[in-house]
């Protein structure tokens, strides 16, 4: 069983590094095949043969389960064969290794290099060493596309579409690659992007990036269609970047109080993992009817299955960059 | 001569005054009228037709009546505000902002009520906290600032040391921005004072002392006035002490930037000779400079780059001071002397009274958000009346604190308190 036939010469790339420079139309191209999936991913025994007797290589040089997963199954549901890569970075020469490695993935021939690197820009840098196609799977604080359209897509499926909305990223923008993303994605597609975060956690001219800058919750939200909510991301953090977590808590933690400011119907986002009672009241993030986060999870299998069936396909084309 | 009073009741006419208001600019012969604990009204011709029949009248004879004193930075030592109290009365001052160096630190909330809880109790001057800038006072993590503030914390500083990490200083004013929270910086780059226990220069050199030179101030200066730049952040220098700190801080004001400072009377009063034969009531932190740098803080208080005069007071036993220089504690005595030392700059045709008190109520109080400094309608009646041109020489052991160390020990002023009210109460009177 294959999927439905696609107009190919749509999006004519053969590396998904990030959302940065995608049109609108290779966004919703993208976003529309993944809503396909969506159903099939929901039905028993859904599974198709479109990527049979393709290769996909997960290369995580940073720890992930829910990220690396996701890539899995949507590999394994489109019927490719994935092998998973954990490599260790502490112990090595990082950027020596990290072009040994791509040689040496190359040789063999995959099709699809799922990759995760703590450096910003390593993704790009092995792109430009290998033949098949990469997708980003998180580098550094730079970019994570395919969390970005996970995004999008859930919000178009709950609210009908993207343009207009008013986003709400709040938190610790500083070190999220899920917030550019997500930053240049919804820009791209018309809706107005507020961030939300304490000045030590907004990186240097963020307003540059095309976004309303607040550091207070309430005004913050106030009419937000969609909060989404970052992980206070401490593995990057030096220090100084806030006092305490309870005092962050108080001022920047989504609870209901502050929530009253955005919208009644405000959908709740958080790219996971949560830390509950940090960044997100455990109450809130458990609330049906207004948390989208674990069909956040959902979209994502739908999203990457999506990206993985494209650039395999822009392989065969003479015309992808 | 300090009385304590159950609370104020009733309306009280201060009749026959020279009022001095900064905040509205008046300095004209009038009347206040209180009523409890507030202002009913305070202007010239207030009592024209007459003093309101319930009313207690009291007679100034003519002397001025000004804003309580606000002293924006006292040290407390451990947790004495009985005796921090009866200084503070005794100088005009009605409301002080203590340093976070009491004990315990004030790096938490529980702090912040203790200290409100333990002034309001000793019951005579209004005491409001600065909150610690780092947990402890180790300049290593920042305090919660934000939480500290809501609880009653009016700025943030580490007290008597700089912060000396320049990525953590940024951080802070960054972190302080998002509250739009004050800090307060004690400028001294803390490497390049080590040691130091005096003013470098030829003094210094004469006593065989390590001298402190004045670029360990205007580094920090130099820094900070760019981090408040890159930041953002509201910046307030405490006690500058040099000529070229008052370059460096008029140039970064002409150029928009909000940065303020404040100065002490040691450092328009005084120079580095007072340190003399080894006296350590002159020891003080930052150390008294040259005669050049004393002449320049006066021209800063007269061209307006210096915000606020606040006294430094720091009280420290016998114990402490009774050493070889260079062991001894730095820091003086102020709030009794404050008013006074302040007057020199009237008489000496420096500043307006006007712009002296101003020095001393308004400006302090409106740089921390302080409800002071003031005689409008409604205001709190805190305030005193003071005769500017009354003599009488400082003397250590008639202070009413009960360290002694004062810079000004022997010296001649002139400008008396004769009496000091707070909330409506009368907690200060010198018998005429």
């Amino acid at each position: 069983m294959s999927g439905t036939p696609f107009d190919s010469s749509v999006f004519p790339l053969r590396h998904l590094l990030g959302i940065e420079g995608l049109s609108p139309l290779d966004i919703s191209f993208l976003l529309d095949r993944a809503d396909e999936y969506v159903e099939l991913n929901r039905s028993v025994g859904g599974k198709l043969d479109t990527l049979a007797g393709r290769t996909v290589i997960n290369l995580f040089f940073e720890s992930s389960t829910r990220t690396r997963t996701s890539f899995e199954l949507a590999g394994k549901r489109l019927g490719s064969d994935v092998i998973n890569m954990s490599v260790s970075t502490s112990s090595i020469k990082k950027g020596e290794t990290l072009i040994d490695t791509a040689m040496t993935l190359n040789a063999m021939h995959p099709d699809v290099l799922v990759v995760r690197h703590s450096s910003s820009g390593a993704v790009k840098l092995l792109s430009e060493k290998v033949n098949c196609a990469v997708i980003n799977a998180g580098d550094g604080s730079h970019e994570h596309p395919t969390q970005a359209l996970l995004d999008a897509l859930t919000i178009r499926r709950r609210k009908g579409r993207l343009d207009g909305m008013q986003v709400a990223i709040c938190g610790d923008i500083l070190h999220s690659r899920v917030a550019r993303s997500n930053i240049h994605l919804l820009n791209t597609m018309g809706a107005r992007v507020r961030l939300i975060a304490p000045k030590t956690l907004l990186p240097a001219e963020a307003e540059r990036l095309g976004v309303e800058v607040f550091h207070d919750m309430k005004a913050g939200l106030k009419d937000c269609d969609i909060v989404m909510m970052l992980r206070l991301q401490t593995e990057r953090m030096t220090s100084n970047f806030f006092p305490s977590m309870r005092e962050y808590y108080h001022f920047f933690g989504l609870d209901y109080a502050k929530l009253e400011a955005a919208k009644p119907d405000a959908l709740i986002m958080h790219p996971g993992p949560m830390n509950r009672g940090v960044e997100i009241a455990s109450d809130v993030a458990d609330d049906i009817g207004r948390s989208a986060i674990r069909e956040q999870v959902e979209m994502g299998v739908a999203v990457r299955m999506a990206c993985l069936e494209v650039l395999t396909l822009n392989l065969e084309r003479e015309d992808v960059a | 001569m300090i009385q304590k009073l159950p609370p104020a009741y009733g309306s009280v006419a201060y009749v026959n005054a020279r009022l001095l208001d900064p905040a509205s600019g008046l300095d004209a012969m009038g009347g206040v009228l209180t009523e409890g604990e507030f202002i009913i009204d305070a202007a010239a011709d207030l009592f024209a037709t007459g003093v309101p029949e319930d009313a207690a009248i009291i007679d100034c004879e003519g002397k001025c009546l000004a804003p309580g004193l606000v002293d924006m930075r006292i040290q407390i030592s451990g947790r004495d505000f009985e005796n921090v109290g009866a200084s503070a009365v005794a100088g005009g001052v009605t409301t002080a902002v203590c340093l976070p160096s009491t004990t315990p630190i004030i790096d938490d909330r529980a702090v912040v009520e203790f200290v409100a809880r333990a002034a309001r109790k000793a019951g005579l001057v209004k005491v409001y906290p600065y909150g610690a800038l780092t947990k402890g006072l180790e300049g290593a993590e920042l305090a919660e600032m934000a939480l500290l503030a809501e609880s009653g914390a009016v700025a943030f500083t580490d007290g008597t040391k700089a912060v000396k990490n320049t990525r953590t200083m940024a951080r802070a004013l960054s972190y302080a921005a998002t509250f739009g929270l004050m800090l307060v910086q004690h400028p001294e780059e803390p490497t390049l004072a080590e040691d130091g226990v005096m003013n470098e220069g030829e003094t210094a050199t004469r006593l065989g002392l390590v001298g402190i030179p004045k670029e360990a101030e205007l580094i920090i200066i130099e820094r900070d006035l760019r981090l408040a730049e890159m930041t953002g952040g509201r910046l307030h220098f405490a006690h500058v002490s040099t000529a070229e700190s008052l370059d460096l801080i008029r140039a970064a004001k002409d150029r928009g930037l909000t940065v303020t400072c404040d100065t002490a009377p040691p450092y328009f009063a005084l120079n580095e000779a007072a340190v003399g034969d080894y006296r350590t009531f002159a020891k003080l932190s930052p150390p008294l400079r040259s005669e050049a740098d004393r002449e320049a803080i006066i021209g800063g208080l007269k061209d307006g780059t210096i915000d606020a005069i606040a006294s430094d007071h720091a009280p420290k036993s016998e114990d402490m001071k009774r050493l070889p220089f260079a062991d001894a504690a730095d820091g003086g005595l102020g709030m009794e002397t404050l008013l006074a030392i302040t007057l020199e700059l009237v008489h000496n045709g420096h500043l307006t009274l006007l712009e002296a008190v101003g020095l001393l109520t308004q400006h302090p109080a409106e740089l921390l958000g302080l409800p002071a400094g003031c005689l409008k309608a409604g205001a709190a009646a805190d305030f005193i009346v003071f005769d500017p041109d009354s003599g009488w020489k400082v003397s250590a052991d008639t202070l009413h604190s009960k360290a002694k160390n004062t810079p000004f020990d022997g010296r001649p002023v002139q400008g008396r308190v004769l009496k000091t009210v707070i909330d409506g109460r009368l907690v200060f009177a010198v018998d005429a």
